[in-house]
């Protein structure tokens, strides 16, 4: 049995529909119910299990279980239990609530296997409800200046996130294809706003005033470039560096992650009771010194997981 | 300052030059005039100096972050920027203030001069109370540099479109040396004020690196060419009896370069001239390399003098006879300067003329340029014979046609995370090359451009996986990658730990084709420096 593994193998516990973590190439999957739809959507048809939050199963003597991530969704922390001894996996997961997610469960554990994608004091989130007002704000300060906002999230989580806010009394939602195929599987789960698929046939002057979401690799594709006038943003936890954005050459960032920033990875750390603590992916030196010098019994561990650059590069495969 | 850090954010919120542009004028037409002229010098690189070492500014945000000292030097590494790391580090604010741009500036200036505890609590007072931008703007002014994607050009172009001043005369009226605590926005900008101007520079005509064949630019006996000297592009301004050198970067360097005091005898007031310093010992243009050496000195003593001395090579003049000539052709401008130079040269004087070629035939025009390393120049300069002298870097008239880089297949041994556009990317990397025994790889460059945004994605991707030592930002890696590192020039050097000094050097190709094995050796490189010709 393998957690999020990156090579093919018999058995495998899938904690969400991510790329890094859901491969191609297993015999058996096991996942939260939510999420079979959704990586049966990418991976094809797969021999593929649903399971219930909390709903035990015991293989070899080690009795497993999904609980809640809040990071997507259809996202699991998957535990482990063996003897009475207790390990939690996180995959990738954030803290707050985003209406969206199932949202997040510390589980109490003795060792605590954790993604920290935005492990620095630098990340710092606000509620969402003030960036969605932000961005509510720009998209009807766009519409008063006669141009299309084009707004970047990775298609799987973000993009939903993103559509269950929007204000529909500002404008009509656009949606790229990547995204909207995506969105049609997730309808069924969770409630999303009405969106209308960008063709061939959509003519610019209809974008006027409304919105696009899009998935970051449209960014300067010949797709986008037809939408004249158009100001762009992008909703990622990768914003609140201005030089991330610069880069990008986005115009506008908003600081949106499906991770926890630096507090919540502490705090979560604190609630699971665990007193080993495995880093898997993101700044995972710095972190494991941090938790380390704070009394934990920390290491790290290479993985092959990306995190949220893995998502916004990730290879849109509709 | 609050006005001052919406229009920040505001041009943080966009790509676009325009809105940027309308941004600031915005701005320039509702500020409080003193504020404007802060702005003004900020943006214009004419910051107070530091009031506080960056070491204690460092201790002080991790202290007020509650996060140890290498926690915030580890998230300085990744953000790129100090003040931008102190403003994200600090828990946040809502608050704003009322104070003005110029109060705060007012406030940064007279704490330079404070006891360390008072410098403390400013800044810890401030840092808490203001909010994101505003905090990120203060210690913006406080750390230096005011790098945000403004450069002066779009800032002047802003101020002209507020205050209906061309922009070449604005550019003007910010040449040189002004004191933002002293001079209202009347006497810089509004004003006509004859005594400033004694010592102010004409801003410098830059030219465009050609883009594809010379043929091209149409009939080449319509052009001059001209060697392009590797030495510091300056204005010599003889007026009143007195003697002012300011450099490219509108630094006044006359104290650096006191050779040149004998062109105030030697030339008539009301003259300026256009051209290169250069180092030139024995009938020899030197090196860039040896000129490092003159750069860098406040006190240029006697020995440095007598060692490396320098001459300037004048290859334009723009004011003459107290009048600005700019606008006469390049030709006339020239006669002027020939027959000026034949009338006071003498063996001594550290004034050379850059001479004008004619070709028959673009071909002819080529064979020159293969010469020029041998000549110690970079290229040729081509000039359009009828072009007056322009404003800033313009295209059509004047072009650089340098000579093709030379080049050299490196390893890549170490790599440091970039700032600013390129923070949390490794793409600042060190070179090696092969010594005499091909054991080891000796550090000869560093190079920072050249590859996409892609490339330096997956090589950053690969420097992640491949890391063999952390060494604080810089981080050694497998020797493994090959690049062809291109560079201008090349000089033996006793500052190098490879002997050899090569100019702009940079990435030309990331050669996966090539093995470690197959990259050159330190012995190769020296074979590229050339013997000079005496000139």
């Amino acid at each position: 049995m393998y957690l999020d593994p990156w090579k093919p193998v018999d058995k495998a516990i899938i904690s969400h529909g991510h790329a890094d973590h859901s491969r191609w190439g297993h015999k058996a999957y096991i996942t939260h119910h939510i999420n079979v739809p959704i990586i049966k959507h990418r991976l094809g048809e797969i021999n593929v299990t649903g399971k219930e939050w909390g709903e035990t199963f015991t293989i070899k003597n080690v009795k497993f279980s999904l609980h809640p991530a809040g990071h997507i969704i259809g996202s699991s922390q998957i535990r482990v239990e063996h003897k009475g001894e207790v390990w939690v996996f996180t995959g990738d997961y954030k803290t707050e609530d985003d209406g969206v997610a199932t949202p997040y469960e510390p589980i109490k554990c003795h060792t605590f296997i954790t993604e920290c994608t935005f492990g620095l004091p630098a990340f710092k989130w606000r509620p969402q409800s003030e960036v969605f007002n932000d961005i509510n704000t720009w998209w009807s300060d766009n519409k008063a200046e006669g141009k299309t906002s084009v707004i970047f999230g990775y298609s799987l989580g973000k993009a939903q996130r993103l559509l269950r806010y929007l204000d529909t009394d500002i404008g009509k939602i656009y949606t790229h294809g990547a995204i909207e195929n995506m969105t049609e599987v997730i309808r069924p789960l969770s409630p999303m706003p009405e969106t209308t698929r960008v063709t061939r046939e959509t003519k610019k002057e209809e974008l006027l005033g409304n919105i696009v979401v899009a998935p970051p690799s449209a960014h300067g594709s010949t797709w986008i470039r037809k939408m004249v006038p158009y100001v762009t943003a992008s909703a990622s936890g990768w914003m609140a560096f201005r030089g991330a954005r610069r880069r990008r050459a986005i115009d506008k960032g908003f600081i949106l992650s499906d991770h926890c920033d630096w507090q919540g990875l502490l705090e979560s750390v604190e609630a699971t009771g665990a007193e080993k603590i495995i880093s898997t992916h993101g700044y995972t030196d710095i972190f494991t010194r941090y938790l380390l010098e704070q009394g934990y019994d920390a290491r790290t561990e290479a993985t092959q997981y990306e995190g949220e650059l893995g998502e916004e590069t990730e290879k849109e495969q509709e | 300052m609050r006005a001052f850090a919406q229009l920040i954010k505001k041009i943080d919120s966009t790509n676009k030059t325009n809105i940027k542009v309308d941004a600031l004028t915005e701005y320039f037409k509702v500020a409080p005039p003193q504020d404007k002229v802060w702005t003004i010098a900020i943006l214009s690189h004419r910051r107070p100096p530091r009031p506080v070492n960056t070491t204690l500014l460092r201790t002080w945000a991790s202290e007020l972050a509650n996060i140890p000292l290498w926690l915030f030097e580890e998230s300085y590494h990744i953000v790129g920027d100090l003040a931008e790391t102190i403003a994200l580090v600090i828990p946040a604010s809502e608050e704003s203030t009322d104070k003005s741009l110029t109060q705060f500036l007012e406030e940064i200036i007279a704490l330079k001069k404070k006891p360390e505890e008072e410098k403390r609590a400013y800044l810890r007072s401030n840092w808490t109370d203001l909010n994101y931008y505003e905090r990120f703007v203060f210690s913006k002014l406080i750390t230096g540099s005011f790098r945000i994607g403004v450069s002066q050009k779009l800032m002047t172009r802003a101020l002209a479109k507020a205050t209906g001043i061309d922009v070449d005369i604005l550019a003007y009226k910010l040449m040189g040396n002004w004191d933002p605590k002293t001079i209202s926005f009347q006497e810089l900008i509004l004003e006509e004020n004859k005594a400033d101007y004694l010592s102010k520079p004409y801003p410098f005509y830059l030219a465009y690196a050609i883009e594809d064949e010379p043929e091209d630019l149409g009939n080449v006996s319509e052009w001059f060419a001209e060697h392009k000297w590797d030495g510091i592009r300056s204005q010599v301004i003889i007026r009143d009896n007195e003697l002012f050198v300011w450099s490219r970067g509108e630094e006044l360097v006359t104290d650096k370069y006191p050779e040149f005091e004998a062109l105030v005898e030697a030339l008539p007031n009301g003259t300026v001239l256009d051209g290169e310093i250069l180092p030139f010992k024995n009938g020899v243009i030197g090196t860039f390399n040896d000129l490092q050496t003159r750069i860098g000195r406040k006190n240029v003593s006697k020995a440095l003098l007598k060692k490396t001395p320098v001459i300037l090579k004048a290859y334009d003049i723009l004011e003459w006879k107290d009048k600005d000539i700019r606008d006469l052709a390049f030709a006339e401008r020239r006669k002027i300067l020939e027959k000026l130079y034949t009338e006071v040269t003498t063996e001594s004087l550290p004034l050379h003329l850059s001479e004008t070629m004619e070709f028959d035939s673009w071909d002819a025009a080529a064979q020159e340029r293969e010469r020029s390393r041998e000549v110690m120049s970079e290229g040729l300069m081509l000039k359009r014979k009828d072009s007056p002298y322009l404003v800033g870097r313009k295209k059509g008239d004047w072009w650089k046609w340098k000579v093709d880089p030379l080049t050299i297949d490196a390893v890549l041994t170490y790599a440091m995370r970039g700032h600013g556009r390129r923070s949390n990317l490794f793409t600042d990397y060190t070179f090696g090359l092969w010594d005499d025994n091909k054991e080891e790889l000796v550090t000869f460059a560093k190079a920072y451009s050249g590859l996409t945004d892609k490339e330096f994605r997956s090589l950053d991707a690969w420097i992640k996986k491949n890391t063999l030592e952390r060494f604080g930002p810089v981080r050694s890696v497998t020797p493994h990658h090959v690049f062809e590192i291109a560079f201008e020039g090349i000089a033996p050097s006793k500052r190098h730990k490879s002997g050899v000094a090569t100019r702009f050097p940079r990435m030309l190709r990331w050669r996966k084709d090539k093995k470690i094995e197959d990259a050159n050796t330190l012995e190769d490189l020296k074979q590229l420096i050339p013997k000079p010709e005496k000139a």
